[in-house]
């Protein structure tokens, strides 16, 4: 579907060459629901506007049903770019059209029939729950009704690829989760494929089946967001995935050496979370066990537990307890951070 | 302090050469083109606003050809061409330096071609156009420029063509701050019509001089200021209405 390959871009600033992305490689298959995360700078809205074609990369393709868009021009281009719709972090309305014209405008552009337009713009409208505002204009919506707006423009010309570019940054936590729900319904309806861009990991977390980490231009580690989340191989990805412990109680309470240092977690995947795990292992094995933390969470559709553990007991024991963890799916490690602490 | 009379005894011949050259009649002395003026002021009034619509007309047609051009062929401009760019601004301002006295001298010989004279009302318009264009080019160029990247961004990347973002989204979306440009320009060239009355331009700025200055006659100075304040304030009222009601913001 979307194939991008050994892109590089740099933009001219006045000390010389800034390389925003290096050699860039990422496959989306249809129907993904691609996330690119990382931090300040790392490139993702150069990433995006290169695929939009909003920027002009220096090196690479980028293959949309195998056409590449770098090598476009004029018609073809502007062509390839009604295949693709984009969710903009400000918006980016028309303020002096109503929201029936908004979201009519890749249509009009693209020389639909008037009543073809007008059938599509109040289904649209619909889905986005604004049929009620058709006739207003942006000004008089809150944020999260005009980013209904700009989801709807996005999705009007029927697209099979939708941008995201920090679609959910503007906005406050319960209006993000009304967008990112609306954003998954969408998906799941239609099957169309998604880049989204995010620094938020729950965008990921709730929305997303494919993610890439990126930093410094470069995506350093993607795959599927379950398998990134629970084996984050670098040192970003984990920042990113794994939990901060250190404001929560059990962290100080260890520090001020209330209670001891070994201290585990484990981490449940799917059915694994379901299980009784902690009844059968204080059972079969003479160990303490109690929970100093736990929290069980939804990760693109699969259930992902994750328990703060302290385990005392002799070492063949412990070790034989964590075999067993491990037997049934169970990951478990010690948290390693707190013999430095 | 020399009086009224001292102004009339240094000027008269000049002021019935004037006379004369104005109405074509070798008879005619400014004494008796007084009283004609006196009767024409409603006339005059009708001069300064033919004059004034013409040229806004022309200059908010040019204007927004060549205001346009500097929006458009800015580097990060939808169809960027900086050299072309800065040439025309200079052009621009050039042509804004040159003082509108100056330019009505330096384009007579313009306006007897393109409309076979170069005194009177219909030969002010060439002068005037001349010098509205260049300020309408810029107060349009900055009244396209308040609007933000992202929009434009939007149209380019739903596939709009240059042609589409200019019609469909650039002036609708920059229409107030257009009629608040145009507004600016026509009362500016209702001051620069006076300027043009002058200099045997007709219209009010004409019977100012000539009865204000020449003659020192207070009463027909206050008339004519009275109606070019009454046309401003009419013109400022409906631009600021007619920009509001086109601003959904
Ligand atoms: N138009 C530009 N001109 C010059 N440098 C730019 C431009 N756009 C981006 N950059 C630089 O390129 C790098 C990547 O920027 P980019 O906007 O892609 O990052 P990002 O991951 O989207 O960051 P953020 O989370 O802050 O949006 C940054 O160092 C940025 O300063
Ligand atoms: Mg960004």
């Amino acid at each position: 579907m979307l194939e991008i390959n050994n892109l590089s871009k740099s933009y001219a600033t006045p000390d010389g060459p800034l390389l925003a992305l290096r050699d860039v490689s990422v496959r989306v298959n249809k129907g993904d629901v691609f996330g690119f995360i990382g931090l300040s700078g790392a490139g993702k809205t150069s990433l995006a506007r290169c695929v939009s074609v909003l920027e002009k990369a220096d090196a690479g393709e980028i293959l949309l049903n195998g056409l590449d868009l770098t090598k476009l021009k004029g018609g073809a281009l502007r062509n390839a770019r009604r295949k693709m719709g984009m969710v903009f972090q400000h918006f980016n309305l028309l303020m002096n059209a109503t929201i029936f014209e908004n979201v009519a405008f890749p249509l009009r552009i693209a020389g639909r029939k008037k009543d073809k337009i007008r059938a599509r713009v109040l289904e649209l409208l619909e889905v986005v729950g604004l049929s009620d505002k058709a006739n207003t204009y942006p000004a008089t919506l809150s944020g999260g009704q005009k980013q209904r707006v700009g989801i709807a423009r996005a999705l009007a010309a029927e697209p099979e690829l939708v941008i995201c570019d920090e679609a959910t940054s503007a906005l406050d936590p319960d209006t993000t989760r009304s967008i990112l729900a609306l954003l998954k319904q969408i998906g799941a309806a239609t099957g169309v494929t998604f880049l989204v861009i995010t620094h938020e990991m729950d965008v990921i977390k709730t929305l997303c089946s494919h993610v890439a980490v990126m930093e410094g231009g470069q995506i350093i580690e993607q795959g599927k967001v379950i398998d990134v989340l629970t084996h984050p191989q670098t040192e970003t990805a984990r920042r990113f995935f794994a939990k901060d412990h250190s404001e929560e109680g059990w962290f100080k309470a260890v520090q001020e050496k209330r209670i001891g240092r070994h201290i585990f977690r484990a981490v449940f995947i799917g059915e694994s979370a379901r299980k009784s795990f902690i009844h059968d292992v204080i059972r079969r094995f003479d160990i303490k066990l109690s929970i100093l933390s736990g929290s069980i969470e939804s990760v693109s559709g699969t259930m992902v537990g994750s328990l703060i553990l302290e385990i005392k007991g002799d070492e063949p024991l412990l070790a034989q307890a964590m075999a067993y963890f491990r037997e049934n799916g169970v990951e478990i490690e010690e948290i390693e951070e707190l013999h430095n602490a | 302090m020399p009086d009224a009379g001292f102004f009339e005894l240094v000027f008269a011949r000049e002021w019935d050469d004037l006379a004369r050259s104005l109405t074509g009649n070798i008879n005619m002395t400014f004494e008796n083109y007084l009283a004609h003026l006196q009767r024409t002021l409603p006339q005059a009034t009708i001069d300064t606003i033919y004059m004034v619509s013409f040229a806004s007309l022309f200059a908010v047609l040019f204007g927004i050809i060549v205001g346009m051009t500097l929006y458009v062929t800015q580097p990060s401009g939808i169809y960027a061409l900086p050299k072309f760019n800065r040439l025309l601004g200079a052009i621009i301002n050039i042509g804004r330096s040159i003082p509108f006295v100056v330019l009505i001298i330096l384009v007579f010989p313009l306006s007897r071609v393109i409309v076979g004279t170069s005194i009177g009302r219909t030969a002010s318009i060439v002068p005037l156009t001349i010098a509205a264009i260049p300020f309408m080019s810029r107060v349009i160029e900055a009244a396209l420029n308040e609007l933000g990247r992202g929009i434009i961004e939007a149209a380019v990347a739903a596939g709009a063509s240059p042609s589409q973002i200019i019609f469909r989204v650039v002036l609708p979306e920059s229409a107030p701050g257009l009629v608040s440009g145009f507004t600016l320009t026509i009362i500016n060239l209702i001051t620069f019509s006076a300027m043009a009355g002058v200099i045997g331009g007709g219209g009010l700025g004409h019977i100012a001089h000539s009865y204000g200055v020449a003659r020192f006659r207070t009463d027909m100075l206050v008339y004519t200021i009275i109606i070019l304040v009454v046309l401003v304030q009419i013109i400022q009222a409906v631009g600021q209405y007619i920009s509001r009601r086109l601003d959904k913001r």
